[in-house]
């Protein structure tokens, strides 16, 4: 039987010369109908240039393709070559017998014409469908995808909804006109784990439902566990690796796939804890950091003149105390409040109400101007591009009211050293650093004062998995060297283990569980902490079905005035304690 | 609804600012309407006839007594009497600026007329030959100063052609639209030359950075065809820009346009306040300039509304 896509020796170029600028460099695979295949792979493995050749949408972005061909069987049976097809040819196969869906939901859909617009486009494209009729369809798709009162959505324009709800509309749109083949870039990478988990059983049951094929691009290989039936493994533009499911996962053979599975952070519900600096039971140490009560409160006004109406509750009453030496995780989904925990622990976002003292590290108090310093989550932007990196160094102990003298030239190269920077760093600029290698400037920036404190807000979630592990690791090896606390602020539960000693985890601007990481993730108390580590893709939980929950995420608007209720805490041990559900 | 409310409540305080503005900057240039108005002349009065000359206009008051009267007419719908023209400033105001209004609008039709096809097909031949023409088109549009174009333009009709602009006594559109339009579209299309090169530029750059959007791909995934890609994805996204900068140049064609009335003698609001200027002419001066920036609140007034018709991500009037 033939199969449904058969691409031999693909090569794709960029450039003014794309025969000597390939990307992808002769990849063959082949996709049987109702088959899902799995491309995984880091940035720059060509991957997703390998996806957008399928349809050819890589023409747009400059990309050539210099070799190979490409074959799909069409409906009626005939094969149809996508490698030679003219770009109108190409505009009947797009969105009528390929789908796609794309990293990013929220800059995926137009922003200035409604969904309903959207979804109803692919059917007059493909099935000529105007007016009711179209609507109707439309209604239909959204039914479909599973989003709730689908007549009143289709009038919503896409910033009325959230990067989900996107996703399970353009998923409608994919699929509208019952594609063969879905290609699904990345598809949940910018959206949060529980969301994720649903997006992915969403897709497993509607390819059970209509027994389409896909071709399911990602970074991350504990998520195609889930979903695949072959894989195949991408690096430098080459397929290193490809077969079975169970053959890869079980016994890889390349030495970059044993790498993605055994290096790379997976998630092992507590197992890979750390095992180093447990907390010291004496009672007389004083903690790093303690957090007392904090409230973070944005009021909301219809205009500058009318008094609030109500407020939106970011962070709603946060308690922890870190100890020297020890990290603390404070897990949490998008719009959880753990950005703005941090964001008002250093200051810059003020707080409604509550207290944190921090402590000044005794041994080096005059280098301890600034116990808090931070490190961000985007590398290429959190460094100011037309300083050199001597400047980026130096500008901590400037701010501080510092000169900088011999002992701060040494310590910018013996830091620079430590994380692993070339000597003649110092001279250059920002945009000749790799993105991990951008992450450990600001790391270094970071120790620049030996600070007692390091917040690291989502300190390594924009990097490739690889880089993940080495930078990870290089933050361990520091705190175990330099003694800083360590407050890590992140939404991926496979790094959280590898770095934290203890874990907080917040859910609508309140700590619901917090305890010793192995105890929390192996033993979660809390019905939050248990959805949430339930969705965490793993390796070991293949083809597993997940039950589709479309309940939204709840509102932290309240009535102005409005007072949580004082919390009652559940002990289990050791500090494990969960906040007591009604 | 509130919101406009609001935005209009602001207008009153926005023009005071402009009144005392324009007040205090004209009485700080030398000289005086009476010495403007009769020349050397102006040496032979007595004493005596200049204080009741002075009076007679109520310049012989200190400034703030003089503005709280200006102010207190204007309350009343009287925005003094122009020595120049001895009528009431408003009706010289009004009578001047038909034409200007006119002007404008024609400029403007022209410039998108002939600017956003030209932006949108550089854009979509990007790095091509045909692209890199459009580029140096708008680059000269934009940089040849309108008083070249507009000598350019009559010297080539008369001597290439032997045809002259009409000239003569300006028909209002209303009573001659036949002859009027003759009179304004050689100007028209001199002040929409430069318009067009701007607007050209921007529709361009707005439409090179929106192509490379991910709904653009999304759209081109579902099957769209080019044109479709364009003028239904990408041309709505990118009219903002379009939209702020006919705006503006708008808004300043209200002005009037002071060097292509005089190329083409048209009476516009251009020519009268730099004659209104040279004469010291107060009342007219400060009543234009009023006229002339609550014509600006207007149209940004507009382009606001026009921002929320065009994207719905915009609500005006939120914190």
């Amino acid at each position: 039987m033939t199969p449904l896509l058969s691409i031999s020796d693909l090569r794709v170029g960029f450039g003014r010369n794309p025969k000597a600028n390939e990307v992808v460099r002769g990849v063959s695979f082949e996709i049987a109908d109702g088959e899902t295949l799995a491309i995984v792979g880091e940035s720059g493995s060509g991957k997703s240039v390998t996806a957008l050749s399928i349809n050819r949408l890589v023409d747009f972005g400059g990309g050539r393709i210099t070799g190979g061909s490409m074959k799909l069987k069409r409906r009626d049976g005939s094969l149809f070559d996508l490698t030679g097809a003219t770009e109108a040819k190409l505009a009947g196969i797009r969105g009528a017998e390929i789908g796609m869906i794309f990293q990013e939901p929220m800059t995926s859909l137009n922003p200035v014409l409604t969904i309903g617009t959207q979804i109803e486009e692919s059917f007059r494209l493909h099935r000529g469908l105007t007016g009711r009729q179209a609507t109707a369809a439309a209604r239909d798709a959204l039914d479909r995808v599973r989003i709730p009162d689908a007549a009143r959505r289709l009038k919503y324009t896409p910033n009325q909804l959230s990067g989900g709800m996107l996703q399970r509309v353009m998923i409608a749109i994919a699929l509208a006109c019952n594609p063969r083949l879905l290609i699904a870039d990345e598809p949940t990478t910018a959206l949060d784990v529980t969301v994720q988990a649903q997006i992915m059983a969403l897709l497993a049951e509607l390819k059970r439902e209509s027994g389409m094929s896909m071709v399911f691009i990602t970074h991350d290989i504990g998520l195609v566990a889930g979903i695949a039936d072959k894989v195949m493994v991408m690096q430098n533009g080459q397929a290193v690796e490809q077969g079975e499911l169970n053959q890869i996962l079980d016994s890889p053979q390349h030495p970059y796939t044993q790498h993605l599975l055994l290096d790379v952070p997976h998630f092992a519900s507590g197992r890979a804890t750390r095992a180093d600096g447990q907390r010291d039971k004496g009672e007389n140490t004083q903690p790093a950091l303690k957090v007392d009560g904090l409230v973070v409160r944005f009021p909301l006004k219809s205009s500058f003149f009318s008094r609030a109406t109500g407020a939106v509750h970011a962070v709603d009453g946060v308690d922890f105390d870190l100890m020297q030496g020890e990290t603390l995780a404070i897990v949490g989904e998008s719009g959880s409040g753990k950005s703005t925990t941090a964001k008002a622990l250093l200051g810059l976002v003020r707080s409604t109400r509550g207290s944190f003292s921090v402590a000044s590290r005794k041994a080096s108090a005059e280098r301890s101007a600034k116990p808090l310093q931070m490190v961000f989550q985007n590398p290429y932007a959190s460094l100011n591009p037309r300083l050199t990196i001597e400047s980026i160094l130096a500008e901590p102990v400037i701010a501080t009211g510092g000169r900088v003298d011999a002992e701060t030239g040494a310590r910018m190269a013996s830091l620079l050293e430590r994380v692993g920077l070339p000597k003649n760093s110092l001279e250059r600029y920002p945009h000749e650093f790799s993105g991990g290698q951008r992450q450990r400037l600001c790391i270094a920036r970071a120790l620049m004062l030996n600070p007692s404190v390091v917040v690291l807000d989502e300190a390594v979630s924009a990097l490739d998995v690889s880089v993940q592990a080495k930078v990870l690791e290089l933050l361990v090896d520091l705190q175990r060297e330099f003694g800083q606390a360590y407050l890590f602020i992140s939404h991926d539960m496979a790094v959280v283990e590898r770095i934290a000693h203890r874990i907080a985890v917040i859910y609508a601007g309140q700590i619901v569980e917090i305890g010793d990481a192995r105890s929390v993730l192996s033993k979660p108390k809390h019905s939050y902490t248990k959805k949430l580590i339930a969705a965490v893709p793993t390796i070991d939980r293949r083809h597993e079905h997940f039950e589709i929950d479309t309940r939204q995420v709840p509102s932290l608007v309240r009535p102005q005035g409005f007072e949580p209720a004082p919390a009652r805490w559940e002990r289990f041990g050791g500090d494990h304690m969960a906040r007591a559900e009604a | 609804m509130t919101y406009l409310l609001r935005r209009l409540a602001t207008f009153p305080l926005v023009l005071l600012g402009v009144s005392i503005l324009v007040f205090v900057a004209i009485r700080m240039v030398p000289g005086d309407s009476i010495t403007a108005m009769l020349g050397t002349e102006a040496g032979l009065l007595t004493p005596a006839q200049r204080d009741s000359l002075a009076a007679y206009f109520g310049i012989d008051q200190p400034w703030f007594v003089q503005y709280w009267r200006w102010i207190g007419g204007i309350l009343h719908g009287n925005f003094g009497i122009s020595v120049t023209y001895g009528r009431p400033v408003l009706d010289v105001i009004l009578e001047r600026f038909p034409l200007t209004l006119e002007l404008a609008v024609l400029s403007m039709i022209i410039a998108l007329l002939v600017g956003m096809p030209a932006g949108i097909y550089a854009a979509t031949h990007n790095e091509k030959l045909s692209d890199l023409g459009v580029r140096v088109a708008a680059m000269i549009g934009q940089s040849t100063p309108s008083f070249v174009l507009g000598l350019l333009i009559i010297y080539t009709l008369s001597a290439g052609f032997g045809v002259l602009p009409a000239m003569g006594e300006f028909a209002p559109l209303w009573q001659d639209p036949l002859r009027n339009l003759s009179q304004l579209i050689l100007p028209a299309i001199t002040l929409g030359f430069a318009f067009a090169a701007s607007v050209t530029r921007i529709a361009r750059s707005a439409m090179l950075d929106v192509l490379s959007d991910d709904y653009v791909r999304t759209a081109r995934s579902k099957g769209a065809s080019a044109r479709s890609v364009i003028w239904r994805h990408a041309l709505p996204n990118a009219l903002i820009p379009v939209v702020t900068l006919s705006g503006i140049e708008f808004g300043y064609l209200l002005g009037g346009a002071v060097i292509v009335e005089q190329i083409y003698a048209l009476p516009g609001l251009g020519r009268m306040v730099l004659d209104a200027i040279l004469q010291r002419d107060y009342a007219l001066v400060q009543g234009t300039v009023l006229f002339i920036a609550f014509n600006f609140m207007i149209v940004n007034l507009l382009v606001d509304l026009a921002y929320v018709a065009l994207d719905p991500r915009i609500r005006l009037g939120e914190q």
